[in-house]
């Protein structure tokens, strides 16, 4: 008994090495944020100041942070909701009515998740140019939910065949259409799931940096594109880019915050029975 | 009136057959099991049917309409399952009227049907549970009562009692044949288990390899099995089998020779054995008697299995074979003791050497009473 609970600490103590290890640049860029320039820089770092808004003043001097904000809102929301809408019916049809290809055609579109972004960064470009989708959150939807879609279908794709296919059998026992059978037995249950996936997708949308920056200037820039404006060539203000990264990942921090539990369980979902 | 016809019926997957010509008549208030063992295709059968699979050629018939190509709502059927299928997120009552949500009955009216079918089958303090609180006894009544609901021509059942525990078992089989009994309706029944088929059936129909080997009565089935399968796979433990020689052959039966000296005459009509040939005996354990004054065989008593009511001889006789005894519960027979095993001819099944059943000269009495005619009227089974 005295063995286990020994155990027991060592464990505890270690996570929480591990959560603080990952957790320090977050909490210190919290920290620089409210530093003046000087002390950002200072050696040593300090741990004690005195704490100033000026940097978040001077943040919304130079640029709107809610026309940033509001583009990263509609961009990763639009872009999780299209990719929700191809991907269920999708993932319906390839985990109830799959063919020989079907392992294949998943494995085809997880494998796009491993080209790197620049190889296609040209193509993309001209395409958006001449589709004038350059610096729009239409174009920006849509390239997220191209980059996010292959997940979301492997994400539903295996929250669907953990639904009992005798269930369904039922339902079209009993009448259910194809979209009854969705609507009433198939998304209820594959709901936390759905919830799950949905929350992923918009937090890799609210992060994804290469394209934004890429593809926008300013009419559709997000938070990823307003942090990068802080690391400008005549040298890095770092009091001010942590002010502005704070304010960019804090939304997110708190909806994830807010959500983990739902998240957790999607991740680990299948993987505890 | 609801009849279920099956005509040359066969599925084939890319390269394999499962279900390879049936014909079958179900007529209107039977119940009919279909009983075989793992992968004969009678599941298979079942769910193409209900038409939750294709059927790749033949006729199915529901009181004489073709409905190969009708989906399986429209064709009056409602199914059980053996996972019971319920809808985790509904509560019982929901679960039980879903069929009628789909088809736009008011709700008043459905939550109504539900409660009727509930009363009927003793759910009713559950029907705002989840499947989750029931038991499994419980969760089958639920998916028993969601068929219910429907009002189908026919009821089909895919194993449904095998997820239960032995006691639950027995008393669900009771409820089922009580609830055959006053609904009057037409039910398909699939089970691997024979003492379900048994006790169920009006008309057993056995498969194996995707053919039917015998469709009959429960009792035809146990009396008169057509080959070596069915006498083998009917009754419990199952038929002893000894491969025997003829040695003569009349009008009022074929004597064969046994393993060791002694032989045997079995009431069988002349066939196409000839003296010399060699057959194979069945017997069933029930039908074996202990009796040293008139000994067929002797053999070694290997196994004694006691039951209480009844005992188990495994007994070795010349030859290296295994006969089993069935004897009262308090034989006092131990392992390693002689046992002189008496066969009465007329108790004895002779099949061919293809496996065959050769015709008694006389039917056994229940048959000729009570099911010969029906027989007749009821089971149209074309052989191969």
């Amino acid at each position: 008994m005295a063995r286990k609970n020994s155990r027991q600490w060592l464990w505890a103590v270690l996570g929480w090495l591990v959560a603080i290890l990952l957790f320090f640049p977050i909490f210190w860029m919290f920290l620089t944020s409210f530093k003046t320039e000087v002390a950002a820089v200072a050696t040593p770092p300090q741990l004690f100041f005195r704490p100033t808004l000026e940097n978040y003043v001077a943040i919304q001097d130079r640029a709107n942070y809610f026309n940033y904000a509001l583009n990263s809102i509609a961009v990763s929301l639009g872009s999780t909701f299209l990719a929700l809408l191809l991907a269920i019916p999708a993932a319906y049809a390839m985990a109830f009515f799959p063919t020989k290809r079907t392992k294949g055609t998943l494995m085809w579109m997880l494998s796009t998740k491993m080209l790197p972004s620049v190889g296609v960064l040209v193509p993309v470009y001209i395409l958006c140019r001449e589709a004038g989708l350059l610096d729009s959150r239409i174009g920006l939807i849509i390239i997220y939910t191209l980059i996010n879609l292959p997940i979301v279908v492997w994400m539903i794709y295996s929250f669907f065949k953990e639904v009992p296919k005798e269930i369904l059998e039922a339902d079209r026992m009993d009448g259910a259409s194809t979209q009854q059978e969705l609507r009433h037995v198939l998304l209820p249950l594959a709901l936390p799931g759905i919830a799950s996936t949905a929350l992923l997708s918009i937090i890799l949308a609210w992060n994804e940096a290469f394209w934004s920056l890429n593809l926008t200037t300013f009419d559709a820039a997000p938070l990823t594109a307003f942090i990068a404006s802080f690391s400008s060539p005549q040298g890095l203000f770092w009091a001010k880019l942590s002010a502005a990264s704070t304010l960019a990942i804090a939304p997110i921090l708190i909806f994830g915050w807010l959500s983990q539990r739902q998240l957790v369980r999607g991740l680990t979902f299948g993987a505890v029975k | 009136m609801s009849t279920v016809t099956l005509r040359n019926i066969h599925k084939q997957y890319t390269d394999v057959e499962i279900i390879k010509g049936i014909d079958l008549d179900i007529n209107d208030r039977e119940f009919v099991v279909f009983v075989g063992p793992s992968g004969c295709g009678k599941s298979t059968l079942l769910r193409m049917i209900a038409g939750l699979e294709d059927i790749s050629s033949g006729d199915l018939l529901i009181d004489g309409e073709r409905v190969n190509d009708v989906p399986p709502d429209k064709r009056g059927l409602a199914m059980v399952f053996q996972t019971y299928a319920l809808y985790p997120h509904m509560t019982v009552a929901e679960n039980m009227a879903f069929s009628l949500r789909l088809a736009g009955v008011p709700k008043q009216q459905r939550l109504e049907r539900a409660r009727d079918v509930a009363r009927i089958l003793q759910l009713e303090p559950l029907l705002n549970r989840k499947p989750k609180e029931l038991s499994g006894g419980q969760r089958q009544r639920v998916a028993i009562g969601r068929a219910l609901v429907r009002n189908p021509k026919v009821f089909l059942f895919d194993e449904p009692l095998s997820n239960l525990d032995a006691a639950l078992r027995v008393q669900m089989r009771l409820e089922l044949a009580s609830l055959h009994d006053s609904l009057q309706t037409t039910m398909i029944y699939v089970t691997h288990d024979q003492v379900e088929a048994m006790t169920l059936a009006d008309k057993i129909v056995v498969l194996q390899g995707g053919v039917v080997e015998q469709v009959g009565s429960p009792l035809e089935l146990y009396h008169q099995p057509r080959n070596l399968f069915v006498a083998g796979f009917i009754g419990s433990p199952k038929m002893n089998f000894l491969t025997v020689t003829v040695s003569a052959v009349n009008d009022s039966g074929t004597t064969v020779q046994l393993p060791g000296d002694a032989s045997v005459t079995i009431p069988v009509k002349p066939s196409s054995l000839s003296v010399g040939d060699r057959a194979t005996l069945g017997i069933r354990p029930e039908h074996l008697r202990l009796d040293p004054n008139q000994p067929t065989l002797t053999g070694e008593v290997l196994v004694v299995e006691r039951l209480g009511g009844e005992t188990f001889l495994y007994v070795r006789i010349a030859g290296g074979d295994t006969l089993i005894v069935q004897t009262d519960g308090d034989n006092p027979s131990r392992t390693h003791d002689r046992a002189f095993v008496h066969i009465n001819g007329d108790f004895c099944h002779l099949f061919d050497q293809n496996g065959e059943s050769i015709a008694k000269t006389r039917r056994h009495h229940l048959m000729n009473e009570t099911h010969e005619q029906p027989y007749q009227n009821r089971v149209s089974y074309q052989a191969e």
